[in-house]
């Protein structure tokens, strides 16, 4: 039995018993473990993408044959792509401040909307690859692109499993599992949607944009 | 477990927006009108960076674009992530593993990019 007189470090946070159940017990840090994990997680991630990016750096301009990534960009199309996905980092934090409020039917709307802007950067990623093999330009032709697509292919797989973690939200809300008391399930999705939002900040400029 | 614990479950699930959460160390976060104001300057930012990209300005142009994006990382992680309003070991456990992947791809760059290791 808890002592409910305990030192104000001692807040109850979500943990052992899953993220779809209400918070029910202490932390010795005094902050939730769920999202102490994901802060965690996140900065395993960051180590994850810097060997990607490095690789991608390391190897841009070692290409024997061509054509090379730099030589096929097509930026207004990426700029736009970019833009969608910043957006969409907006619609998730209006998400997590509507089930704050309690307002669950905007949240759903925010959600999708996020997933919907996802999907958008998902599309337009399919299409930049499509064209790039079109035009010659495979994981195959040279270093320099085999990085570039293991690099863009990382991220997109990570977009793709945030699409898949919105969505799941917006079912669990409209069968009732997730209720204003667990808004700390979205803000942990929320997390990990803007990590992949930083990714793409730090991909578009050291990728495409920087010469 | 059930322990007989109260679950702050209304203080979670229906504190208006704005209002101080209760993690140590932590703040209020911004209202819906200032996080639009935010995605909105991050527009901004971006399409600076993209104008940035058609001038040919060599290293002063990449440095400015790297300095807008350094920009943005931080209004995202800061704003939008809360790492700005919530308990300061989030921060911390954050930057270790952000501070770790600079170091790290640096000696590596360092090493086999201008040092030309083999």
């Amino acid at each position: 039995m808890t002592d409910l007189a305990e030192p104000p470090t001692a807040v109850p946070a979500g943990g052992g018993e899953g993220l779809l159940h209400a918070p029910t017990h202490e932390t010795s840090t005094g902050v939730s473990n769920a999202k102490l994990a994901m802060w965690a997680f996140l900065g395993s991630e960051c180590l994850l993408f810097g060997a990607l990016i490095a690789t991608y750096v390391l190897y841009r301009h070692r290409a024997v044959l061509g054509p090379t990534p730099r030589e096929l960009y097509d930026i207004p199309f990426t700029s736009v792509s970019s833009f969608v996905l910043l957006m969409s980092s907006l619609s998730m934090v209006l998400a997590l401040a509507a089930i704050q409020r309690g307002d669950m039917r905007r949240m759903r709307v925010w959600l999708v909307t996020t997933a919907l802007l996802g999907a958008t950067f998902i599309s337009g990623q399919i299409y930049e690859f499509t064209t790039f093999v079109h035009e010659g330009m495979t994981i195959k032709t040279n270093v320099s692109s085999g990085a570039f697509y293991v690099l863009t292919g990382f991220h997109g797989v990570h977009v793709t499993l945030g699409i898949i973690m919105l969505l799941s939200m917006v079912g669990l809300s409209l069968r009732g599992k997730l209720t204003p008391g667990q808004h700390e399930v979205v803000e942990i999705g929320g997390l990990y949607w803007h990590f992949v939002d930083i990714v793409w900040i730090i991909i578009f400029t050291i990728v495409y944009l920087i010469k | 477990m059930s322990t007989a614990v109260p679950t702050h479950e209304h203080e979670h699930g229906a504190h208006e927006h704005g209002a101080t959460p209760d993690e140590p160390g932590a703040h209020a976060h911004p209202s819906d009108l200032q996080y639009i104001v935010i995605g909105l300057i991050l527009a901004g930012l971006t399409a600076i960076e993209v104008g940035l990209y058609y001038l040919k300005g060599g290293a002063i142009t990449n440095a400015a674009l790297l300095l807008f994006m350094a920009l943005k990382f931080l209004i995202v992680v800061g704003f939008f992530m809360h790492l700005r309003f919530d308990s300061p070991i989030f921060r911390r456990l954050f930057a270790m593993g952000l501070c770790m992947a600079i170091a790290v791809y640096t000696v590596v760059l360092l090493m086999f990019g201008f040092l030309n290791f083999k």
